[in-house]
């Protein structure tokens, strides 16, 4: 079943193009990563696709689940089942991880027109899926990523995906300032939460993280569009060459 | 729907207190003199040391300047422009009981979630309800009585127990303390009396109600709170003021008495009308609060959230002179579009090991300025004394400011003084961030305000916890585009 479909994306910031031309259909249950070298647009699709103020599309369609999100606020986007873990969490003052998690996860069973979730389950999901990704049960009390290392604050957005069981989850640069340790922890995290109706799309400067994280497509990213897409092994070949592969134009799909 | 009306639905929705009761008004002449003075101690029936006390005061304040050391800017007060006293014509002849009372009135308060009548009274707590310069009614008095506990208006008290009144009157807060406590000292019409006797555990929660209804008019009111030895009571006062287009003036004093073992809780959920969205009209608020803990082991807690009034002035403070005594401060100071607030407190202490903290969180947002202005003041003799601070603010866009001025005098080297603070922003990279997890802005920023505010509403009453909590989010209502 067809997840997500973008056709022809067009996007500027302050009138500037960045995002030329991009086409990408992703299925469920499917894996999808996009790499590709700094400034060529990697964020800006994640950013456009969870509807950030300030990204204009000029041109171009995404469907998600057959309806145009573009016309969607961020919020209903995040309803629909669209997730997304940032490259740089946020912190949220005065808000412990509990709270939030419990406001966000209680929005979203509204929308799908469901029970809040009783107090005491709610409790036991928090503590089994912050172990998935290593966060001890201290944290839930701590407020929103405030006081946390880089890798917390990226397992803490994995623990969310967790939380929020979403349809789509856009992963943009969760490797980026992680240790081989914390590395693992992520993608390990992330592989338990794989599921035939759960796809991810996962933004990524390097290769490493595919090492954990087997994806079923990959898409290199270059200049606002995506120039080549391919199985598994191109991620090792992108690795192998460097992104001046890309540059010189030799990818054979030009 | 047109704009305006859009427009208007928002305004109204956001201050729900701003209607105005149709009730005949009796009026003292505008201005301030020594007849208006006369006028208002014979409304009151007053003995003559009230006179003298009051011409005193007044005589005091003609020599005194208006304060202008706060951070907040307003136009020049012409306080001979303002009538100083207001009452309903039916309370000419005070009403006895509630059967006497203009059904008007008690409408009023009912609009306001405050029933006066026997059947549909709040349960558990006693409610003296102020109308402009008038108390209309003292809930569950009897009741009370039979505790030997006190709970009526200044004025009956001033009647019936003059001697209470003036030994303790005055003393905390003196009329030459500053110029609108001179000013409130002249002139102040009603306000709350409370007697805790000694050993008595007051069982329900006394609260005051106040009420600005008449235009052009100032309200000056008045509470004295003493707790004998080893007594409990527990306080809480409300206000809200009628949408106008004019600055209202309101200048109270409160004295609270904490004798040996006593404790004393006072908390305020203040909601005067905070003035329009372009800072049009709105009540001046220039307050004076202050307790002192006379008595070893004493306790004075002020809660405060402070979400009205187009200018707040107060200082809710303790003097902590029996030994071991403590004084705790508690304050949330939420300020929109162009209020200006400049609140905090003043911690003196002069027993030994005396005690107090303070804990003040400023949430500013629109065009407002939030101040915390606070003084810990440890004294030669206050050997061992301890104060713990902490003052947040929290900023929401970028044209509001948030102020603090922490002033420390410690004159002992056994005393602990320790001062944390913080400052946060609500940003739209956080707002975004909630958005992305499914929660609305509105819904954001009542999560973080309540969060950020939590401490301070954990020290209110159970009932009025609820309330201060949503009286927050729709005071912040359209703070985000």
């Amino acid at each position: 079943m067809e997840i997500l479909k973008i056709e022809n994306l067009k996007v500027a910031i302050d009138g500037k193009l960045i995002i030329k031309g991009l086409n990408l259909t992703i299925n469920s249950g499917e894996v999808h990563a996009i790499m590709g070298p700094n400034g060529t647009g990697k964020s800006t699709l994640a950013y456009v696709l969870a509807g950030k103020p300030g990204y204009e599309v000029v041109e171009g369609e995404i469907t998600f689940l057959g309806k145009n999100i573009l016309e969607l606020e961020p919020e209903e986007r995040a309803k629909e089942g669209l997730f997304l873990a940032f490259q740089y969490p946020v912190e949220i003052p005065g808000v412990t991880n509990a709270n939030f998690m419990k406001t966000a996860v209680n929005e979203v069973r509204k929308y799908r027109n469901l029970e809040p979730l009783d107090a005491f389950d709610f409790l036991q999901t928090l503590k089994e899926r912050a172990a998935l990704v290593g966060l001890d049960s201290s944290y839930l009390n701590r407020n929103v990523n405030e006081g946390f290392s880089g890798g917390e604050k990226k397992r803490n957005e994995i623990f969310q995906l967790a939380m929020l069981e979403p349809i789509l989850a856009v992963l943009d640069e969760t490797d980026s300032g992680l240790d081989i340790d914390a590395l693992k922890i992520v993608a390990n995290g992330v592989n338990s939460l794989r599921k035939p109706d759960r796809s991810f799309l996962v933004i990524t400067h390097y290769q490493r993280l595919l090492n954990y994280l087997t994806p079923d497509f990959v898409h290199v990213m270059y200049d606002g569009k995506i120039v080549i897409s391919g199985g598994k092994e191109l991620a090792y070949e992108l690795e192998a060459k460097g992104y001046d592969w890309l540059k010189n134009g030799n990818n054979g799909l030009k | 729907m047109a704009e305006n009306d859009i427009l208007k639905e928002i305004t109204e929705r956001e201050y729900k207190y701003g209607f105005v009761s149709l009730i005949e008004q009796e009026y003292a002449p505008k201005g301030l003199n020594e007849d208006i003075i006369r006028f208002i101690w014979e409304k009151k029936k007053e003995p003559p040391f009230m006179l003298e006390w009051r011409l005193r005061a007044f005589r005091y304040w003609q020599s005194m300047k208006e304060p202008h050391w706060a951070k907040v800017e307003y136009p020049p007060i012409d306080y001979q422009d303002i009538h100083y006293y207001a009452a309903p014509k039916s309370f000419k002849d005070k009403p006895k009981s509630l059967e006497e009372v203009d059904p008007e009135i008690l409408r009023t308060f009912e609009k306001l979630g405050i029933p006066l009548r026997e059947r549909e009274r709040l349960a558990g707590v006693a409610v003296d309800a102020v109308l402009d310069s008038v108390s209309v009614a003292t809930t569950f008095k009897e009741k009370l009585e039979e505790l030997g506990i006190i709970f009526c208006s200044i004025n009956e008290a001033i009647r019936n127990y003059p001697d209470l009144v003036q030994k303790y009157l005055g003393s905390v807060v003196p009329y030459t303390d500053n110029f609108f406590a001179a000013l409130n000292s002249a002139v102040f019409s009603d306000g709350s009396f409370v007697y805790v006797p000694k050993g008595v555990r007051c069982p329900m929660e006394l609260s005051t109600y106040f009420r600005i209804n008449a235009s052009e008019t100032g309200q000056f009111e008045r509470t004295l709170i003493i707790a004998d030895e080893g007594s409990y009571v527990s306080y809480l006062e409300g206000c809200t003021a009628p949408i106008r287009d004019e600055n209202q003036l309101h200048a109270a004093v409160v004295e609270l008495i904490a004798l040996k073992d006593a404790e004393i809780k006072y908390s305020t959920v203040q909601n005067w009308y905070p003035g329009d969205k372009e800072g049009k009209g709105g009540i001046y608020n220039f307050v004076t609060k202050r307790g002192i803990c006379l008595g070893e082991n004493s306790k004075i807690s002020w809660t405060q959230v402070e979400t009205g009034s187009a200018i707040t002035w107060k200082y809710p403070s303790c003097i902590l002179k029996g030994d071991n005594s403590v004084g705790e401060f508690y304050s949330i100071a939420l300020t929109n579009n162009y209020q200006q607030a400049d609140t905090g407190t003043k911690m003196i202490h002069l027993g030994k090991n005396t005690r107090s903290r303070i804990v003040s969180k400023g949430i500013a947002a629109g065009f407002s300025n939030n101040s915390y202005r606070g003084l810990v003041q440890i004294s030669k003799k206050a050997v061992g004394a301890r104060n713990f601070s902490q003052c947040d603010s929290l900023l929401l866009g970028d044209k509001c400011g948030a102020h603090t001025f922490p002033y420390i005098e410690v004159n002992n080297s056994s005393s602990i003084v320790e001062h944390e603070a913080t400052t946060s922003k609500i940003s739209d990279e956080i707002l975004f961030y909630c958005n992305q997890r499914g929660i609305s802005k509105e819904d954001a920023i009542g999560l973080i305000v309540n969060g950020f505010s939590r401490e301070v509403l954990n020290q209110l009453p159970m009932e009025f916890a609820v309330e201060a909590q949503k009286l927050l989010s729709v005071s912040l209502e359209g703070s985000v585009g």
